[in-house]
């Protein structure tokens, strides 16, 4: 113990090196855009694997696909990588003819050789968002015969059926459809793995930005990417994972970080008072909704799918648990889909939920479970319901659980009620038709599970009514049936759908052309600068 | 009474033979510990009503994604061959990939790792350096103020939720008086100035003289390894206190105190010395619970450790990187724990 | 008490000297007696009645919550217009996300609390004392292998493991309970043992050896009475510790389930609000710690009565 003394000494020298260093910095570098997030869903980096939100988001910005639309107006498509396309009178066949003078991060030109490359990658490593392009009748076995490069600059792509053109146009943007390097791959290709384990953690692709960096649930950092056509006026953006939002919080106000992704409404608003941020959001395609399992006897009655859908207070949620974060939406297709529905015909009110239970022999109500992923928000919004609920008589107990236990159980049929949220898969109606209004098998042993399946019902002559939608080539008729689809739905459909998601970002003054898109994948940084 | 209970030990030849001997002992210790820590975590794992084939391939993945996925994971086999399996991959290093970073288990942890050990240990010196002398104070000045200080320092410290402090610490030293740096390990623009060798920043920038990066890396460090080591000192100075009432009301003491000794003699030299045995295995669980404790604090501070891994991995159905990273926080923990007892051994002559 | 007592004070006076005798008549008059002397030497320690007052407080505001919580703790009042406001005199502690009163739901958590920390202190107790002591005391095989299950038990990352069991035995306050208590008695087993080891070469334990005292009496007894000082220390000041073990499963939504008023809950709940809300953290916050506090309190004032070895 007798160098007791010089532990003291030490530890009064570290402490007042602590106390005396103040050269904390001003704020993050000019040419670099720093964003705090949550970021533990991205699991890889690979184009043809990424299906989650945060590394889509990463995908749209350093990657290109044949296509886009305008994040305006979704339903203007414009070429990417592709400069024209055209659809055979069959519809089956659509040939692309690629720009000529694009070019890879890496410096190579862009070919059609790369671009059948990716599309064969995509089909055949099978991967989760495969069935995006696997739903055009495209596999392993045929897609070599399927699309073809036809020219330097020219490739074909078959379909099986002719769908409704914009379907197949929406689905080759999506980001399982990105262009990656054919050369770059085949060099890091290990037993036929067409580069994935490679990939998955690094990058070979064309977009504004490079991705230079991961470090998985730490830091991800992007790069100009100096052989874009249009080169980025940042050189560097940075999204570091901080898990808390009031730390988000913290970092945005003291300028440690430009924009703060996930800040919960209360947040939300003692932010904007800041002069020195601003608050950004847009709709996204994202749907909140209970799904009601008809496996549950109670549940199963109309009068009670319906009398619930008067039992939710949807403006006071919009207005306050879920302010900034959702607009009330009652229809299975978000805002600015094509056919989306935008009328909100209920509203909490519980004298008439009473009768339609007393309807259904149900007077004094019932008691039921709700799986809820022990979230702030989702927590925040199902107790609110357990309160109106409880106005009818309905005893609703709710069961905390993360979110893949939860899921674990809704895909096992196993809840009675779950919340949660459904996002697009890409732009097309069909997205949530498919999974909201189509059910082909309603057998326990189903190898499909749409959020129709998940609750055991059968749609009946829905599913025929959507499959027929898809091929629908008239874009008004085509609009018409997804609003009828969707007015079923809402009448007798086990989905008590209460909100249309809305991404808000707060993001310091100095940043300019930071934008918010429709989807996670139209999160663009791309002109982002700061001043 | 000592001098009595000393006879029946021996010289410090034989001290050094059982100690030998008890080495060997520690390594058969060691590792049944980690087979029980392997086997119960890999059967929890499996209870866990968590799928973990959709944590890989999500929630919309078509069916015969799900289904390749399952086999190439094992899920098909029986449990006890999966563990079997495991163990045999375990035993040459390979724990397997982690679904949530893609890298490999143990590629993870030498990442993670290190962030949680340099954390701790700061935490704990903390708390020794400073809880020890603290905890001696008031057990000599029994009942002064300086005694009651100790208390409600140390009581208070047992009774706020550390997530609390930890946000309160942040907004105040942080967020108004700009004393330190935010949430994080070091600032991204110094993290590509050195390369990591060790893992423990402040001594690959050190070593690599970036001392910009260095001194932001303390910045970083030293609001949470505050954090920790206040909760450690809460502990060890109460347990330092209680132990050297203990010793302080023993026989020995009072002959001492008779024989003239001084009192600071009596105290460092006779009493303290006894009160260290304890001593040392409440630093030792101390240090153990930081380790493995840190995980509230990793994410108030955005700090990549291993409880944030864990945590995460776990309620992704992570089961390779909860298996790993639960190994090792349990050797750690068997290790330390050894070695306390180990010295518990050398030091005190009645367990001899 | 001097001079000649008062017919009246004598009763007492009598029991006094009745509890004090030097030479109890029977076994159950030595014991009131310990009590008794034990009594006089906690209330003379100021701290420690407070660190009782307190608890006792927790148990009447436990029993009587109905009567003292002016609304309900889990219906709301109406989101718009009832949320989130600052304590007031119609709301003494503020209102929540859920536009509940804080103070009803803290004075209805009392009883949450009292449970998760008797529950697990009655279950996680004994079973530490037993295989300390055991292990302690008959050292050999006996000793190697219950230590392996404690050192097995110890290893593990405490929330890791009570994350785990409660995912697996679903979510709930009984589940979080069980899964606290099977974390919780590695330390109290190896401070037990440690305490033995002590004991097990002593003179005393020697003499009753030789008095031909079995094992078992041996260590129900003598060890384990001398082992349970040091430990309702160590467990009362890990009630505080169980409580934020609770608030810890709370925090990451798998210990009390929605709306129950538990404390760690409404912390874990109050973080969202921590900088501009600050109250709806801060009150079951302040619930948390001076209920900690009543119980660190006391165990400190215990174990200098029940310690005979620091008792002066």
């Amino acid at each position: 113990m007798k160098s007791l003394p010089k532990f003291i000494l030490s530890a009064a020298m570290v402490t007042v090196m602590a106390t005396s260093f103040t050269a904390v910095k001003a704020a993050t570098p000019a040419d670099t855009l720093v964003q705090a997030w949550q970021s533990d869903d991205i699991i890889s980096l690979d184009p043809a694997e990424v299906f989650e939100f945060s590394a889509s988001e990463i995908m749209g910005n350093t990657y290109e696909r044949l296509v886009s639309y305008d994040i305006k107006d979704v339903s203007k498509i414009t070429g990417q990588v592709a400069e024209s396309w055209t659809v055979s009178p069959d519809g089956k066949t659509f040939t692309f003819k690629l720009k000529p003078n694009k070019k890879f991060a890496s410096g190579s030109n862009i070919t059609a050789e790369d671009v059948v490359y990716s599309l064969h990658r995509a089909v055949s490593l099978d991967k989760s968002p495969a069935f995006i392009l696997g739903q055009f009748g495209l596999t392993k076995d045929n897609v070599k015969d399927k699309i073809k490069q036809t020219g330097p600059l020219e490739l074909t792509v078959e379909v099986d059926k002719a769908y409704a053109p914009t379907l197949v146009l929406y689905c080759l943007g999506n980001s399982v459809a990105s262009i990656v390097e054919k050369k770059v791959l085949v060099q890091n290709e290990k037993d036929g793995d067409w580069g994935y384990n490679w990939l998955k953690t690094k990058y070979a692709g064309s977009g504004p930005y490079i991705m230079r960096d991961w470090k998985a649930n730490e830091v991800l950092v992007l790069e100009r990417n100096p052989n874009y056509e249009k080169p980025t006026p940042l050189a560097r953006v940075i999204f570091r994972h901080i898990k808390e939002t009031a730390s988000q919080r913290l970092l945005l106000e003291k300028g440690d970080i430009d924009v703060a992704r996930n800040l919960n409404p209360e947040e939300v608003t003692a932010v904007s008072k800041n002069p020195d941020i601003k608050i950004q959001s847009a709709p996204k395609g994202t749907v909140y909704y209970l799904g009601l399992n008809q496996k549950n006897p109670n549940l199963a009655k109309p009068e009670v799918r319906q009398a619930l859908k008067y039992l939710v207070d949807y403006q006071a949620i919009a207005d306050t648990i879920m302010k900034y974060k959702g607009d009330v939406h009652q229809n299975f297709l978000p805002k600015g889909y094509l056919g989306a529905e935008t009328s909100n015909p209920y509203k909490l009110d519980v004298a008439k939920a009473k009768e339609l239970l007393a309807k259904a022999g149900l007077k004094d109500g019932f008691s039921v479970t709700m799986d809820t992923r022990s979230t702030a928000e989702i927590t925040g919004v199902a107790q609110a319901m357990q309160q109106t609920f409880a106005q009818a008589g309905i005893k609703l107990e709710i069961l905390p659980m993360d979110s893949k236990q939860a899921l674990t159980k809704y895909r096992a049929r196993q809840h009675d009620i779950y919340i949660g949220n459904w996002g697009s898969d890409y732009q097309d109606p069909n997205s949530n038709a498919d999974t909201f209004a189509a059910n082909d098998d309603n057998s326990d042993q189903a190898k499909a599970k749409p959020l129709a399946w998940r609750n055991a019902w059968d749609p009946g002559p829905l599913t025929a009514k959507t499959r027929a939608a898809v091929m629908e080539r008239d874009g008004e008729k085509r609009a018409q049936m997804y609003k009828e689809l969707q007015k079923s739905v809402l009448d007798d459909g086990p989905f008590v759908i209460f909100l249309q998601q809305t991404e808000v970002a707060a993001v310091r003054k100095n940043v300019d052309n930071f934008v918010l898109g429709p989807s996670f994948s139209d999160n663009d940084v791309s002109q982002a600068k700061k001043n | 009474m000592v001098s009595a209970v000393m006879n029946r030990g021996g010289g410090h030849a034989s001290a050094l033979r059982s100690s030998l001997k008890n080495i060997a002992q520690f390594v058969i210790v060691l590792m049944t510990t980690l087979l029980g820590l392997a086997a119960v975590t890999f059967f929890i794992g499996r209870v866990v009503p968590i799928d973990p084939v959709i944590a890989i391939v999500g929630d919309r993945a078509p069916a015969q994604v799900y289904e390749r996925v399952r086999q190439e994971l094992g899920l098909d086999l029986p449990l006890i061959q999966q563990f079997w399996i495991y163990l045999k991959k375990a035993v040459t290093g390979d724990f397997g990939n982690s679904v949530l970073t893609t890298n490999p288990v143990l590629t993870d942890i030498a990442n993670t790792f290190p962030a949680t050990l340099e954390l701790a240990t700061l935490g704990t010196l903390i708390g020794v350096i400073i809880g020890i002398p603290l905890g001696i104070l008031a057990a000599v000045k029994r009942g002064s103020f300086i005694d009651q200080f100790v208390r409600v320092l140390g009581l208070a410290g047992y009774s706020i939720p550390i997530f609390w402090l930890g946000l309160m610490g942040l907004l105040v030293f942080y967020a108004k008086l700009g004393w330190v740096a935010g949430p994080g390990r070091i600032d991204v623009t110094y993290s590509y100035l050195y390369t990591p060798v060790t893992n423990i920043v402040l001594l690959d920038t050190a070593m690599q003289g970036q001392w910009d990066a260095f001194w932001d890396a303390v910045s970083h460090i030293i609001l949470p390894a505050c954090l920790l080591g206040y909760f450690s000192l809460a502990y060890i100075s109460r347990m330092t206190r209680s132990f050297m009432l203990n010793e302080l009301a023993q026989e020995y003491v009072i002959a001492a105190r008779v024989k003239g000794l001084s009192e600071m003699r009596v105290i460092w030299r006779h009493a303290l010395r006894n009160a260290a045995v304890p001593l040392i295995t409440v630093i030792a669980l101390s240090y153990a619970n930081l380790l493995e404790g840190s995980v509230l604090t990793e994410t108030i501070f955005a700090w990549p450790g291993l409880g944030q891994y864990i945590t995460n991995s776990l309620q992704n159905a992570d089961m390779n990187a909860v298996l790993g990273g639960t190994l090792v926080i349990g050797t750690a923990f068997v290790l330390l724990n050894l070695v306390s007892d180990l010295l518990y051994r050398l030091l005190d002559p009645r367990t001899r | 008490m001097t001079g000649a007592p008062l017919p009246l004070a004598s009763q007492p006076s009598g029991m006094r000297a009745w509890l004090l005798s030097p030479e109890p008549h029977s076994r159950w008059q030595a014991r009131l007696g310990r009590f008794y002397l034990g009594w006089r030497a906690f209330s003379r320690n100021p701290l420690a009645v407070i660190g009782l007052g307190i608890v006792l407080l927790l148990i009447l505001v436990a029993i009587f919550a109905d009567v003292i919580a002016p609304y309900s703790p889990v219906a709301g009042g109406d989101l718009r217009t009832q949320r989130l406001l600052p304590p007031s005199e119609a709301y003494w502690f503020g209102t929540d996300d859920q536009a509940r009163d804080i103070f009803s739901r803290v004075i209805h958590g009392s009883r949450i609390t009292l449970f998760v920390v008797v529950l697990v202190a009655l279950i996680a107790m004994p079973i530490g004392l037993l295989v300390g002591t055991v292990s302690g005391y008959l050292g050999g095989w006996v000793d190697t292998v219950l230590m392996r299950i404690t050192d097995i038990f110890l290893a593990f990352p405490r929330l890791i493991l009570a994350l785990a069991f409660v995912a697996a035995l679903g979510p709930g306050i009984e589940n979080a309970i069980i899964a606290i208590a099977i974390t919780s008695w590695p330390p109290y087993a190896r401070i037990a043992r440690a305490e033995t080891l002590m004991i097990r070469n002593s003179d005393f334990i020697a003499a009753v050896k030789l008095q031909g005292a079995s094992t078992p009496r041996i260590i129900l007894g003598h060890v384990v009475p001398l082992c349970l000082s040091s430990l309702i220390v160590r467990v009362t000041l890990d009630m505080a510790g169980i409580i934020l073990t609770a608030a810890g499963l709370g925090f990451l939504g798998l210990g009390a389930q929605p709306p129950m008023p538990e404390w760690g809950a409404m912390v874990a709940t109050g973080r969202n609000y921590l900088i501009d809300q600050w109250w709806v953290a801060a009150m079951p916050g302040i619930a948390i710690f001076v209920v900690s506090l009543g119980f660190n309190l006391l165990g400190d004032g215990l174990r200098d009565v029940l310690d005979p070895k620091a008792a002066k």
